[in-house]
């Protein structure tokens, strides 16, 4: 088992020798269902380590794959507190629950402040519930990736339910979709008027409306845009429902989970839950050829100072990166 | 690189958090990923959110004078957890005599009122030399 994580030359966890996490038994204690394994291989998917392969390759999931639902909205819609709802909710149903908590990192510094822990302090304790905090790094494609191993992690561990807790203010929010099997888009009366709810993006996304906040003056209408917008949308099969809720006092949980269910029953019985598990896997080897290509890529400009420097010369990024990659191995 | 992931904590029943969410802006900037569990946390359940998180520092705020109960509970709870390898920093109005109390109960470092931000940021940087930030 040792081999794999002197695996890179980089390890960057030679100075964790002695402590009380050895990286050797990882895949052990990750068996016998020590929370911290399960952290710190999430860790190692967050950041792209190679290390955890030798890990994943062994562990076999656990039982039926669990349901994935994400939750997307602007800032302060309520999101955090809905999922803590829908955590308690699914506790009374003897749920075990993984939470994936997705907050932005600064652009200029890669620094984040992750505090969707704030609104689940219900569940701190209890052993039944995960909840990790995502920072979004900002890396290409790579949140969805991370977020897909996470998920076949949390699998194996033996989670019935994972929920996704994304901001939805740049395009993390599509990679949520990319992942979920159900997208839950959150809104709050008086984000602006119906134009806002037609641009392009979030709204189309949607496999489930809520708008949160319902005791505030206004709700009824965003529902009443929203449904004019959606009768305006393409006839799919599936019509997005659209759920009042007001997270802080439970009230409306039960209506949006058992829409989370119906949701679920369509995509089993139309086929289309199965085509989405298809297409995300050839998304998924694509992204990771790419990851593997950029890697060598970056590899072998830093390996290869005459390459460099014939690419400064002549310029061409798109020759010299044909040229890298038809080299093979 | 392994980012440096920290959370920072309120324990005990003191309500006031206007110092924590200042160290944790600066710790942000500073290029930190900061994980903020909120007010009245108890050692049990700052060790299991540092856990889960899979944080290498938990930086405790405390303004209420419980920190000789407290803070030393965490560092307990941490053995408990075998995650002793996890560093405990803790900041607030701590008297110098308890600092010296504090330290050799295996809490790392304090900071007291008037500390500049950027001698935590220093700190930390120096603690975890090898890591990106």
């Amino acid at each position: 088992m040792a081999s794999w994580w002197c695996w890179g030359t980089t390890s960057p966890y030679a100075f964790w020798a002695g402590s009380e996490l050895n990286e050797a038994d990882l895949e052990t204690r990750f068996r016998s269902g020590d929370t911290r394994a399960l952290a710190r291989a999430i860790s190692l998917v967050e950041r792209r380590d190679p290390s955890v392969r030798a890990l994943e390759a062994t562990l076999r999931p656990k039982g039926q794959a669990p349901g994935v639902v994400g939750f997307t909205g602007a800032p302060g819609t309520g999101k955090s507190t809905l999922v803590d709802g829908v955590v308690a909710l699914l506790r009374k149903r003897e749920n075990s629950v993984a939470v994936l908590a997705t907050d932005p990192n600064s652009p200029f510094t890669g620094g984040a402040i992750l505090g969707d822990r704030i609104r689940m302090q219900r569940h701190a304790l209890d052993p039944k519930v995960f909840i990790r905090s995502m920072g979004a790094r900002g890396h290409l494609g790579g949140l969805s990736l991370a977020t897909r191993e996470a998920i076949r992690l949390l699998w194996a561990f033996g989670f019935d339910q994972v929920v996704i807790e994304t901001v939805g203010v740049g395009q993390s929010e599509l990679e949520v979709a990319a992942v979920a099997d159900t997208t839950v888009v959150v809104l709050t009366p008086n984000l602006g008027d119906g134009v806002q709810m037609i641009k392009a993006g979030i709204l189309e996304i949607a496999d489930i409306f809520v708008v949160n906040k319902a005791d505030l003056d206004g709700h009824a209408r965003v529902v009443t845009e929203l449904r004019s917008m959606l009768s305006l949308a393409p006839k799919g099969n599936w019509k997005p429902p659209i759920l009042a809720t007001v997270a802080a006092r439970q009230d409306g949980l039960e209506d949006l989970w058992e829409a989370v269910l119906a949701h679920r029953r369509h995509l089993e019985s139309s086929g289309r839950g199965r085509q989405l598990a298809e297409q995300r896997l050839r998304d998924e080897t694509a992204e990771v050829a790419a990851e593997i290509a950029r890697e060598r890529i970056r590899r072998a400009l830093a390996d290869d100072p005459a390459l460099s420097a014939r690419l400064l010369d002549t310029g061409t990024p798109y020759g010299t990166a044909e040229e890298i990659l038809d080299r093979g191995r | 690189m392994r980012p440096v992931r920290i959370i920072v904590a309120k324990v005990g029943l003191d309500g006031h958090d206007r110092g924590v969410k200042v160290v944790a802006r600066a710790l942000r900037d500073a290029g930190y990923e900061v994980i903020y569990t909120g007010l009245r946390q108890t050692p049990e359940m700052v060790v299991d959110a540092a856990l889960q998180e899979d944080a290498q520092v938990i930086g405790l705020s405390i303004h209420s004078g419980a920190h000789m109960t407290l803070f030393p509970a965490v560092v307990q709870e941490l053995k408990r957890r075998k995650a002793t390898d996890i560093v405990v920093f803790g900041g607030g109005i701590i008297p110098d005599d308890d600092v010296a109390a504090l330290k050799k109960q295996g809490v790392e470092q304090l900071f007291t009122p008037g500390t500049p931000l950027q001698e935590i940021v220093d700190w930390l940087r120096k603690r975890f030399p090898e890591e990106s930030r």
